[in-house]
Parts: structure tokens; C-alpha cells; sequence
């Protein structure tokens, strides 16, 4: 396959990423004013993300000789990341244009270098442009967990995070060596053939490269970094982190496992089986005590993770579609709650759960927004968190297998365990009272936007069935 | 319009009206309330009228849809339609529902903390209880029912009393470990719903016409479903949310809540777990009849001693909604007409009884019935109600209860093996125990002599010691709109109590279907 340029139509995203990136690169060295400079770049980013949407009918293709590959997936998976990337903006607007006043270029650009690494690996047809993909999207996240400057946290959640990163990518560059050792090529499609017949290197191979995705992903128990990163970075980075990140390794974790690994699903299924049962339960089990709502997130979002995992353990097209759907879902309702803390972090300095005791009375609206974040989060319909969860869960008892049913049981009796928690915020709000609750704030227009999105997404999401239907169709099912 | 489906417009419509008015009109929301209410109320007497037309011309089918045919929502991936449809025993049930839905708002206008809150969330409840009467899609009605559990929360947290904020938690969390045993069910259900290949459906009609599901998966999912439901139903021994949940919460929530919300789960035992599992449910009838039997025996027996009036009620509810399922496990026409009456009559006693004992509370302060005596002098109105109701829940002829229970007992009688024999003997005693219980609270409270009540001019108080400090509460008899709450669900409970026959006919048609499946 020789490379020609028109092969980079189907790199549409990318390109046109790359073009942002650069043109904001060099906006950051003429404009002085910062808040013109993040109007412009907010702006800038929206029409790609716009644009985003207009490649989407008919730019399916590979180039670099199948190193890289997109589809209708893929490029969903891509708008999604987009959109959820944009509201990451609207809501570290403020934040922005205060505390991080002298690093608003770095922030834009560091932030967008980790999308194009993710764009990579979403697309990857190949382990080793998996990993760029993957190193493209870690390190600068590490530059942006540490933009926190004030006090140590900041340092220490991206001392934590780089370290458990490296660590965690060289566990599965080596898991990647051996795959290569064992089948004797890198590209999707050839592991798939060659990945048979079982020998304890294959499993090995395999159980480091799982490994490594586990950390990016914070499946338990690769999951340590989590809390103190999530903490100590600042809410808005935390937010993309929990999100963003997390749901594009997902999507490319599945994509590999669907192509590479299709031909033995039997021995990442039951490793799959555990790691989702022990995420879920320690994520849910930890998250019971936080009193630091973004502590408290973290281990929600491991958890949540677990749940992402059903779909891909249920490997079938309804598993990708589900998968796809509920990362599109568990955007926007983490990012509403990511957005309320972080407006009133910015406003009071408050993030203690107690210091939200009483919300109701001073900030219904946002009590509000906050109720439906936890409820959406926690399952209950008509939110869009239901339609998710049902339809993840039914994903897996599709194969009418026992141990597929003992899996979503014990999933939902996990869902009882968040159900308290998120409730126990919901209950700080409307019920708990207090001497001096957070004072009558009014947030910045950005933030009421995104937040607003964000609620009539929540609303409405799971009652536009043509939503679920249409990723339904882009999705390809487990032999492909 | 389709009438079915305009119960939840309606409802939606109320939502978005009660939502534009500004919280301080707190009259002009009490009076939408009520206005939209007697709509409900208007359209379920239609309602009854109208399925019973149809019946008389379509004796042999089961669902009338009102002419609205399924629609689809999500096809292809999942098939989820939104499909409507009532048989006897549903609209036995929106009956019920709009009768407690408009005495509980007009109980509610003495709420005065928070007014419009309070009345949204008691929408969403009523839209989830509407809602899952009219399903016959598996999917919308576990959707319906979900919306149904979880204003629950709030509504307790915020309004309850005494130890609301752990009643409110238990009782949701339970309840919602209650739906994660159905979730799993409700899957099983529909992956089983057609032969291998076959167009997989949640629609109840079509699953039950199919009956695909081998019989080794029905013994995993049948219990999984019955329990699900039958924590709603308060089944022994998953029945301590109620107690608790009960007493705690405001009254016209506990109405709702013991009146409707616990036969959501008696009905869906019978409409899912029963009709769509028939093998498995022949199989394994016999532990949960044990389970209700003990729920009926010993619900009564703790209310017997209970000293909180809202304890006593919960516990017999307990009592009386485990004799519901106890008697639909029976598994025959008698039994089962005898178990949608007590649906029936518990939901409107039951709900009689929390609107007193919140009127009650509402001026005495307290609810313990050591330190409450001679009430009927007081406040006469209000303690003939409570007699009414007492007689109806131990079952005096004349009244629902004699024959919801009449009926559910010769029903189970008819088994004549040793077991069912035993058991229905046993779970006779509950009548005299009902007795013991009622009859206790009403010569202690009611009758009996003045017990910390001064008369001063004429006017009544209740004297309450409190940190040493003695307060004078007030004390009057209902004002109006309490009487038109407790005397829109006497009248009610005396309508079935003195003629029940059209309304038992119009359930015993519609289950002789499914009798017929389970004999």
C-alpha cells in the first residue's frame, strides 16, 4: 500500500486538529490578551468540532499502509471526544481567567495534543500506533495535571500520574513485544489470525498488554493513581481525565480486543469477568467514604469504568454500540457534575461534600443540575443514566450464558451501593442543614451554557431512541 | 386523545403547570393539585366504564388498549415499544390510584414547608404509578416503576418526621435492591421471549403467547422477578423498609405509598413473575407461600405490639399485602379475584388510616398511643372515621375487607392437600390477631378517659412535656378539606364493602385466563 494523499481525507480529524493546534500555537505568541485569546480558541475549536461532524458520512479509509484506520465508529467516537473536549473548555473558562491567567496557551495546547494521541489510538490498526497514540495522550496530560501551581498537590498528582504512566506503558510495551514474539506482526488483523492455538506466552502477552490498558483506564487494581490525581489536578483537567481520557482507551481497548484478539475470546473474557467484578466493587466500596466530592468522583469514575467494561466484555455488536453509547452518556453527566464543582470551586474554594450542605436554599439551580447529575450517574430513570445502564447490562445478558447473568447481578447489586452514595450527596443538598451554607453565587455565562447542555443532555438523551439505533449501526460486531 | 396514556399526560401537564407557578402561591398550587386530580378521578370512573363496554362486545381478549396501537421507540438493537393496555385487575388498580392520588392531595394542603417541591415530586410519583399500570411493555413498565421509587427519597428526607433521613435511605435503597433483582429478570425475560431467531419482545401479551422460556432458566428468573416485586410487596423477610419508611414519612406520602406504590408490587408478582414464568412458579409457589404466610402472621402479630400509631399501620399493611400475595399464589380464580380485593381495600383502609393518624399528629404533637386517651370528645369527626377504618382492616361485613379476605380464604381453602390446609389455617389466625391490634389502639386513644388534654373554655390541649417544658398544642376536629379526604375513601371503602359484585366480576374475567395457566 503506498502512501498518496488522498488517503489523508480519511484523516480528516486529524488533520484538521493539527491545524487548530498550530494556528493556536501561533495565535498564543501575537495575542497578549488572554481572554481574547481564549474566546478565539474556544471558537476556533468549536467550528472543528462542527466540522467534526461533517466528515462523518463516507470518510471510512486507512492510510500508512493500515497503520491507521477509520470508520464510521471511529469517527463517532472522535465527535464525541470533540464535544465533550469543548465543554472541558466552556467549563475551565473561569478558571482560566483566573488562577491559570499566565498558562492559557499551554492549557489549550497541551489539552488538544492529548486529543490528537487519542485520536491515534482510536484509530490504531496496529499495536505500535496504538502505543504512540498512547504516549501522545499521556505525557502532556501529565504537564496539564501539574498546572495547579499553588501548593504541592498539583506536583505530587503528576509525579504520581507520570510515574504510574510509565510504568504501566512499559508493562505493556513488553506485553506488546511478545505479542509481536508470538505472532510475528504488530497489524490488528494478522495477530487476529495468528493468535491461536494457546500457549502460556499468548496468555502472558496478552495479560501484560491488558495490564498496561488497565491503568489508563483505572480498572482496579491498576487503579492507585486515581484519587490523588483526580484531587490534585485542577477540576477542569480532572474533568477531561475522568471522561475523555478514560472513554477513548476504552473504545480503543475494545476495538483491539474485537480485531486482534477475536479468534480466543474466551481467555480475556474471563479475565475481563473478574477485573469488571473487583472495579466495580472496590471503585463503589471506596467511593462510600470520600468526603472530597473530587476524591469521591474518582473512585465513582473507577467504578463507572467497571460498568464501561460490561459492553466490551460482552464483545458483540450491541456490546460496542452500548459501550459507545454509555461513554457518550457518562460525558455528559460527569462533566455536568465535574462543572458544578469546579464553578464552585472557583467561586469559594469548596469542595468538602459538608461544605454542600444546604445547597438547596442558596443555589436551588445548581442543587438541581447536581440532583440530576447524581441520579443520571447512579441509574435512575427517565435519565439518561438508566437508558445506559439497561442497555449495557442487557448488552451482556444477550448470550444467555449463566456467568453473563451472575455478571450483571452482581453489577447491579454494585449499582445499589453507588445508589447510596450518589444519594448522599443529593441528601447533603436538599436535606442536611447548615450554620453557613456556600453563599448565593452566580456563574460565569460559559459555565451555565455547558451546564445547561449538559441537563437538557441528561433530559433527553435516552427518549431520542435514534440516538442508541444509529450507533447500533456504525458499530461492527465481534468478527470483523 | 387515548385515555390510558392521557393519565400520564395529564399528570406531565400538571408537572409543567405546578413548575410555572412561583413557589409563593402555595394556594394557587394546592387548587391545580386538586384540579388535576379530579381530571384523573373524572377519567378513571370513564375508564372503568369504557373497559367494561368493551369487554361486554370482546369477552375473550385480555388487553384493551383504547385503540393505541404499540408504538415503537427502539427497534433493531432492543425492541422497545410503547405499548398500552389494561385488563380488570389494572383497572381495578388506576381506579385505586386516582381515589388515593386526590384524597392525598387534599391531605397534603397542610403542607406548608417548600409547598411546590413537595407537589412535583408527588407528581413523579403518581406519573410512575399511573404509568405502570398502563404498560404492558416490560421495559416502559419497569422504567414507570423506577420513576415511582425514587421521589420516595426526597419526599421522606425532606417532609418526613422522626428518623427520616435513615427511614428514607433504607427504604430506597432497599427498594432499589428490590428492582436490581428484577433487572436481572426483566432480562432473562426478555432474551427468553421468543424461539431462537424469532423477533425478541417485551411486551407481556406476546412473551406470555410465545412462552419460550425453557424451564431450567425459569427457575432462575422466576425468584429473581418474585422477590424483586415482592420487596415492594413487603414479602417477609424483605419487609423492613416499610415499618420504618412509613412512620417517617409525611402523610400523604405514607397514603400513597402504603395505598398504591405497595401494590405495584403485588401486581407486578402476578402480571411478570407469574403469568409470564407459569412453570416455575407451580414449582416453587411453595417457598414463597411460606415467606407470605409468615409475613401475614407476624406482621400482625408486631403490630399488636407497637406503641406508634404509624408502627401499628405499617405492620399490619405488612400483614395485609403479604395476605395479597399469599393469596396469588394460591394460584386460583377465587383466591386471586380475593387478592385484587384486598389490593383493593388495603390500599384505601390503609390510606384512611395514614390520613388520620397525620391529622392526628398533625395537632397532638406525638403519636404514641401511651400518651394519647379520650380523643373521641375531642374531636369526634375524626375518631368515627378512625373506627370506620379499624372495622374495614379486621374485616366487619359491610366493609371492603370482609370481602377481599372472605373470598381470598374460601379460595385457598379449595387446596386440599395438607400444606395449603395448614398454612391457610394459620394464616386465618391473622384475622383474629387484626382484632386484637385495631381494637387495642381504638379503647386506648379513642375511648378510655381524657389522658394529657385540658379543657379550657370549652377548647381542648394537648399538653406535651418536652425538656422539661410543658407545651400547649391545640386541639380541634377536622376542618374541610381532612373530611374530604377521609370521607371520599370511606365512601369508597363502603362501595366495595356493600357491593362488591361488579367489581369482582370485572377482575375474576380478566384472571381466568391466567388461573387457568397456573391450575
Amino acid at each position: 500500500m503506498d502512501l498518496d494523499y488522498s488517503q489523508f481525507l480519511s484523516m480528516s480529524h486529524e488533520v484538521s486538529l493539527v491545524v487548530v493546534l498550530i494556528f493556536l500555537l501561533l495565535a498564543d505568541l501575537i495575542i497578549k490578551n488572554k481572554k481574547v485569546f481564549q474566546y478565539l480558541a474556544i471558537a476556533v475549536f468549536a467550528l472543528h468540532t462542527v466540522a467534526g461532524f461533517c466528515y462523518y458520512t463516507g470518510m471510512a479509509g486507512d492510510a500508512f499502509a493500515g497503520m491507521y484506520v477509520s470508520g464510521a465508529a471511529q469517527s463517532f467516537v472522535k465527535n464525541i471526544l470533540n464535544v465533550g473536549t469543548l465543554l472541558v473548555f466552556f467549563f475551565s473558562f473561569e478558571w482560566n481567567n483566573n488562577e491559570n491567567k499566565n498558562g492559557v496557551g499551554e492549557f489549550f495546547f497541551l489539552t488538544l495534543s492529548t486529543l490528537i494521541g487519542m485520536y491515534f489510538m482510536v484509530s490504531a490498526g496496529d499495536f505500535l500506533f496504538f502505543y504512540i497514540g498512547l504516549e501522545t495522550a499521556s505525557i502532556p496530560m501529565a504537564a496539564l495535571v501539574a498546572m495547579n501551581k499553588k501548593g504541592t498537590e498539583g506536583a505530587e498528582a503528576a509525579a504520581k500520574y507520570i510515574l504510574t504512566a510509565s510504568f504501566s506503558s512499559g508493562v505493556m510495551l513488553f506485553g506488546i513485544s511478545l505479542i509481536y514474539g508470538a505472532c510475528g506482526s504488530l497489524y490488528f488483523d494478522e495477530v487476529q489470525a495468528a493468535f491461536t492455538d494457546i500457549t502460556p506466552l499468548h496468555i502472558f502477552a496478552l495479560v501484560c498488554f491488558i495490564a498496561g490498558v488497565g491503568f489508563k483506564i483505572s480498572l482496579v487494581p491498576f487503579h492507585f493513581w486515581t484519587a490523588d490525581t483526580y484531587q490534585g489536578a485542577p477540576t477542569g483537567v480532572t474533568a477531561y481525565l475522568s471522561v475523555i481520557s478514560k472513554g477513548a482507551a476504552v473504545f480503543a481497548f475494545m476495538c483491539i480486543l474485537y480485531k486482534a484478539f477475536v479468534n480466543e475470546p474466551d481467555v480475556w473474557q474471563g479475565i475481563l469477568w473478574w477485573l469488571i467484578v473487583i472495579t466495580i466493587t472496590i471503585g463503589n466500596l471506596f467511593a462510600l467514604r470520600q468526603k472530597n466530592l473530587k476524591r469521591f468522583l474518582a473512585f465513582s469514575s473507577i467504578s463507572q469504568a467497571g460498568y464501561i467494561m460490561l459492553g466490551v466484555y460482552a464483545s458483540s455488536q450491541t456490546g460496542m454500540s452500548s459501550t459507545i453509547y454509555y461513554i457518550l452518556i457518562y460525558m455528559f453527566t460527569n462533566l455536568a457534575a465535574f462543572g458544578i464543582i469546579s464553578a464552585i470551586e472557583n467561586k469559594t474554594g469548596k469542595v468538602g461534600m459538608d461544605d454542600y450542605n444546604g445547597l438547596y436554599t442558596t443555589n436551588p439551580k445548581l442543587a438541581f443540575a447536581m440532583t440530576l447529575a447524581m441520579f443520571s450517574l447512579g441509574g435512575i430513570p427517565p435519565f439518561a443514566g438508566f437508558f445506559s445502564k439497561f442497555f449495557i447490562f442487557a448488552s451482556v445478558a444477550e448470550s444467555k450464558v449463566f456467568g453473563d447473568y451472575l455478571l450483571v447481578f452482581l453489577a447491579l447489586l454494585n449499582t445499589i451501593i453507588s445508589l447510596y452514595y450518589y444519594l448522599l450527596v443529593v441528601k447533603a443538598m436538599f436535606i442536611n442543614k447548615s450554620e453557613s451554607p456556600i453563599e448565593t453565587i452566580k456563574i460565569d455565562v460559559m459555565s451555565r451554557v455547558a451546564l445547561l447542555v449538559c441537563v437538557i443532555a441528561i433530559l433527553v438523551i435516552g427518549f431520542i431512541s435514534s440516538i442508541y439505533m444509529n450507533i447500533y449501526d456504525i458499530s461492527f460486531g465481534f468478527a470483523n | 386523545m387515548n385515555i390510558l396514556s392521557a393519565f400520564v399526560v395529564v399528570l406531565l401537564v400538571m408537572l409543567v403547570v405546578v413548575f410555572m407557578i412561583p413557589g409563593e402561591k402555595k394556594n394557587a398550587i394546592r387548587w391545580t393539585m386538586a384540579a388535576g386530580s379530579f381530571v384523573l378521578l373524572g377519567m378513571a370512573i370513564y375508564l372503568v366504564k369504557d373497559f367494561l363496554d368493551w369487554k361486554s362486545l370482546n369477552p375473550t381478549e385480555q388487553f384493551y388498549n383504547a385503540g393505541l396501537d404499540p408504538i415503537t421507540w427502539y427497534e433493531g438493537v432492543i425492541n422497545i415499544k410503547f405499548a398500552v393496555g389494561v385488563d380488570g385487575v389494572s383497572v381495578a388498580m388506576i381506579m385505586l390510584s386516582a381515589i388515593v392520588v386526590i384524597t392525598g392531595v387534599f391531605a397534603s394542603f397542610a403542607v406548608e414547608d417548600k409547598a411546590k417541591e413537595y407537589f412535583l415530586w408527588f407528581i413523579m410519583l403518581s406519573i410512575g404509578v399511573f404509568g405502570f399500570f398502563i404498560s404492558v411493555d416490560l421495559f416502559t413498565m419497569f422504567l414507570f416503576y423506577e420513576v415511582a421509587l425514587i421521589p420516595m427519597y426526597l419526599l421522606i428526607g425532606v417532609w418526613g418526621s422522626g428518623n427520616k433521613e435513615y427511614s428514607a435511605m433504607k427504604l430506597t435503597l432497599m427498594l432499589m435492591g428490590g428492582s436490581a433483582f428484577l433487572m436481572v429478570g426483566i432480562f432473562g425475560i426478555y432474551y427468553f421471549s421468543a424461539e431462537d431467531g424469532g423477533a425478541l419482545t417485551f411486551n407481556i401479551e406476546e412473551i406470555a403467547a410465545n412462552a419460550a422460556m425453557p424451564v431450567e432458566w425459569q427457575r432462575i428468573f422466576f425468584p429473581l422477578t418474585f422477590v424483586g416485586f415482592g420487596v415492594l410487596g413487603a414479602m417477609f423477610p424483605f419487609h423492613t423498609w416499610s415499618p420504618d419508611g412509613h412512620a417517617s414519612a409525611p402523610t400523604a406520602v405514607s397514603m400513597l405509598h402504603a395505598g398504591v406504590l405497595m401494590k405495584l408490587g403485588g401486581y407486578g408478582c402476578f402480571r411478570v413473575a407469574m403469568t409470564l414464568m407459569p412453570e416455575a412458579c407451580k414449582e416453587q409457589a411453595w417457598i414463597f407461600i411460606v415467606l407470605t404466610g409468615i409475613s401475614v402472621v407476624y406482621g400482625a402479630f408486631s403490630a399488636c405490639v407497637q406503641n406508634d400509631l404509624k408502627y401499628i399501620n405499617a405492620y399490619s399493611s405488612v400483614s395485609h399485602c403479604g395476605l395479597v400475595l399469599f393469596a396469588l399464589l394460591m394460584m386460583n380464580q377465587t383466591a386471586m379475584t380475593g387478592a385484587i380485593l384486598q389490593m383493593l381495600s388495603h390500599g384505601l383502609m390503609t390510606a384512611l388510616f395514614f390520613a388520620l393518624i397525620g391529622m392526628i399528629y398533625g395537632q397532638t404533637h406525638t403519636r404514641d398511643i401511651r400518651y394519647l386517651g379520650g380523643l373521641m370528645q375531642v374531636m369526634p369527626f375524626l375518631c368515627v372515621c378512625y373506627v370506620i377504618a379499624g372495622m374495614a382492616s379486621l374485616g366487619l361485613p359491610g366493609l371492603s375487607g370482609f370481602v377481599a379476605e372472605m373470598t381470598i380464604f374460601v379460595g385457598s381453602f379449595a387446596h386440599e392437600d395438607l400444606f395449603h390446609r395448614v398454612i391457610v389455617i394459620a394464616g386465618c389466625t391473622s384475622i383474629v390477631i387484626t382484632a386484637v391490634y385495631i381494637l387495642r389502639v381504638v379503647g386506648k386513644i379513642l375511648f378510655g378517659p381524657l389522658y394529657k388534654i385540658e379543657k379550657v373554655d370549652g377548647k381542648f390541649n394537648y399538653l406535651s412535656e418536652h425538656n422539661g417544658e410543658v407545651h400547649h398544642y391545640p386541639l380541634r376536629d377536622a376542618i374541610w378539606y381532612e373530611k374530604i379526604a377521609t370521607v371520599g375513601l370511606i365512601v369508597s371503602i363502603a362501595i366495595i364493602g356493600l357491593y362488591p359484585i361488579w367489581i369482582s366480576d370485572m377482575i375474576s374475567e380478566s384472571l381466568e385466563a391466567v388461573a387457568a395457566m397456573l391450575n
